[in-house]
């Protein structure tokens, strides 16, 4: 079977649905309505008309040689996702859930977010359907991002600072899922990733694939080839599924993950999940997580918030069993150089997610060599990273780190 | 006697019912948690629930994440788990379940985990996060070791699903009393009402209803149509402010509530 047909509940022995029984009937309301949604062309067209008419969709690709120049000499094309509405690759997911919540009659959507963007991306939505929008959000993340909880709660969301545990990503997820048992009748869950219980490993996929697919036309049409390699950071591994789907059959497309490898995978504080964890069972699927030897989670570390998650998607955990992707860890320190160089040679603040992929690509190109195509998702644009970055640079007294 | 669907069955006969009691496993020490499970079972409850402190519990609200983190931020080991267990039913009587979610039970392999809770004397799980779709590990494991099973039903699920439920379950099927986390609330829904005559339609011998069960009239009210009543945060909140004598006292309150009215 081709890889791309692969289906949920499960990929390989990785997914399924660990939830309370609570969520059961919500799951499959949402399954059945994806079901039937996937087969109705006014849904498909009415998604992308929205890409179209509201995101700017097909994103451009952007050759950026004078970056390239440091990577080894191979072409690097950037899939500019972060040129998207709100910013990000997020949205593609969002606009599709929203609509979905509109086809079950709900009035009602949460969300979790790390670093602000699906829950800027979801309150988005909101705004346009006219839905009541409650965002979970680590209060670590909106001390780092508060310039997305400004922008959520300008477009009307309620933004709760979650409190507990790491105060990160994953209490955000916690308390959603707590949210969504308790109001399920009239709330419709958001979620950002391609990691949680079935149908969202697969429908969330589904709605970011278009990012490989358009990019592997646009890529054909500019350089006459496929490209050499494929990469793209993994926090729960949205954008990375969104754009490896389109290649997973093209066995001679090489595809990469990196990882937050945020002081160093030989420290404890990462959130290379995939590198440096084992499988078990966190938020409702079966996948690679960080977790000590009683199965507790352990509290991942990143500069960046949207890849500070100790687990991944299973569709990942699946491609990394099978040899078909390769996951690799970035430093904190290695992003945001990368993010200066993009900034610097090309004049393209990326996001600091999106720039594990581009220290990623560095790094590959040095060991491809000249010949190689390196596509690099960059899921977002670096706005909302200003602070995080001015201090690291330290760019608010006029000096360098 | 330890059966949990003998001892709920030997209440239902005597009293209104069985009560069943939660607190976690190492809050706020190990040495008080075991003493205070002591304590409710020497004033009046009849099944003990001991919760096992997990990193991400999605089902439970403010209190028990509390006590649970803060057993955690103690040093909680899984360990200490079948160490309770083996503790509690040296002093007393009562049968004893694990509640735990999924993760550590996988991790300590599903096997082991069977093997030593029987070891330790203990009854059997009550797992939150476990559906019966993806219990075939689990519902091997404890065949084999003779271990209850308890899985959860709520005002939500189907008739199929109440029905998988029901024929997954050994000792009784835990019936969510309302749409939400654990937590005391001042009325217990009465969509509990309606789901226990369900899965009593559905061919269910012993349904109890948790979530949200605070005082001994919701005990008593939730006894005239189920055949046990579990309260856990109002427990945990006792044991939090007044330590293992307020939590005796609370049980002893709340045990008047099996009175046959
Ligand atoms: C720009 C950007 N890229 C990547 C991510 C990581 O998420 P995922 O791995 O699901 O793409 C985020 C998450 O917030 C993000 O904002």
């Amino acid at each position: 079977m081709a890889l791309r047909a692969q289906t949920g509940p499960y990929f390989g022995e990785f997914g399924g649905r660990f939830v309370p029984e609570s969520l059961v009937a919500a799951l499959d309301e949402l399954s059945e309505a994806y079901s039937l949604a996937k087969l109705d062309p006014a849904f498909g067209d009415e998604l992308a008309d929205l890409g179209r008419n509201y995101t700017g969709r097909p994103s451009i690709i952007t050759e950026v040689p004078r970056f390239a120049e440091h990577a080894g000499g191979a072409r690097v094309i950037l899939k500019r996702e972060d040129l998207n509405h709100t910013g990000s690759h997020k949205i593609n997911n969002v606009l599709g859930q929203a609509l979905l919540t509109k086809r079950i009659g709900k009035q009602r959507v949460i969300a979790e977010t790390g670093a602000g963007q699906h829950g800027v991306a979801t309150a988005t939505a909101a705004a346009l359907f006219g839905l009541d929008c409650t965002i979970y959000m680590g209060q670590v993340d909106t001390e780092r991002q508060a310039l997305n909880v400004a922008r959520m709660r300008l477009l009307g969301a309620e933004v709760v600072a979650v409190k507990t545990g790491s105060r990160t990503l994953k209490d955000a997820i916690n308390d959603a899922m707590r949210d969504w048992v308790t109001n399920v009748e009239t709330t419709n869950y958001i979620f950002g990733t391609v990691a949680g219980p079935h149908p969202f490993p697969e429908m969330v996929r589904d709605f970011q694939k278009i990012i490989g697919e358009e990019a592997r036309q646009q890529v054909l049409d500019l350089t006459g080839a496929l490209p050499t390699a494929v990469a793209a950071c993994v926090g729960g591994g949205s954008n990375a599924i969104g754009i490896f789907h389109a290649f997973l059959d093209d066995a001679d497309v090489a595809l990469y993950g990196f990882e937050a490898g945020g002081e160093g995978v030989e420290t404890p504080r990462h959130a290379a999940t995939i590198s440096k964890g084992r499988p078990g069972v966190l938020h409702g699927a079966r996948s690679y997580l960080l977790q000590d030897e009683d199965g507790q989670t352990i509290e991942s570390h990143s500069i960046s918030a949207g890849l500070d998650y100790p687990g991944v998607g299973p569709e990942h955990s699946w491609l990394a069993a099978l040899g078909r992707a390769t996951y690799r860890a970035v430093t904190d320190d290695a992003a945001m150089q990368a993010l200066r160089l993009l900034t610097r040679s090309e004049g393209i603040i990326p996001a600091i997610e999106s720039a594990h992929a581009l220290a990623g690509a560095l790094e590959l190109g040095t060991e491809l060599g000249p010949d190689a195509t390196i596509l690099v998702n960059l899921s977002g644009r670096g706005d909302k990273d200003m602070d995080t970055a001015a201090r690291y640079f330290g760019l608010y007294d006029g000096g360098e780190q | 006697m330890r059966n949990v669907g003998e001892v709920i069955a030997r209440r239902n006969e005597e009293s209104a019912g069985a009560l069943i009691g939660y607190l976690p496993v190492g809050f706020p020490t190990l040495d008080a948690s075991v003493d205070a499970a002591v304590a409710l079972v020497e004033n009046g409850v009849d099944v003990l629930e001991l919760g096992l402190p997990y990193s991400d519990p999605v089902m439970d609200g403010t209190v028990i994440q509390a006590a649970t983190q803060e057993a955690l931020a103690n040093g909680f080991r899984l360990a200490h788990g079948f160490e309770a267990v083996r503790r509690v039913t040296e002093r007393v009587d009562a049968p004893v379940l694990l509640m735990t979610y999924w993760n550590p039970v996988v991790q300590y392999g599903v096997d082991r985990f069977a093997d030593d809770l029987a070891a330790a004397g203990g009854a059997g799980l009550i797992t939150p996060d476990l559906i019966p779709d993806e219990a075939a590990d689990w519902i091997a494991a404890s065949e084999r070791t003779g271990l209850d099973r308890v899985f959860l039903a709520a005002p939500t699920s189907t008739d199929a699903r109440l029905r998988q439920t029901i024929d997954a379950s050994r000792g009784f099927v835990y019936a969510v009393s309302t749409m939400g986390i654990t937590g005391a609330r001042t009325d217990v829904d009465r969509a509990a009402r309606t789901l226990v005559g369900r899965l009593r339609g559905a061919g269910a011998t012993a349904s109890c209803v948790g979530v949200g069960i605070s005082t001994a009239a919701q005990v008593a009210e939730v006894l005239e149509y189920a055949e046990g009543a579990i309260v856990g945060s109002a427990l945990v909140k006792a044991l939090a402010d007044g330590g293992v004598d307020a939590a005796g006292a609370l049980a002893a309150e709340l045990a008047r509530g099996t009175a046959r009215q």
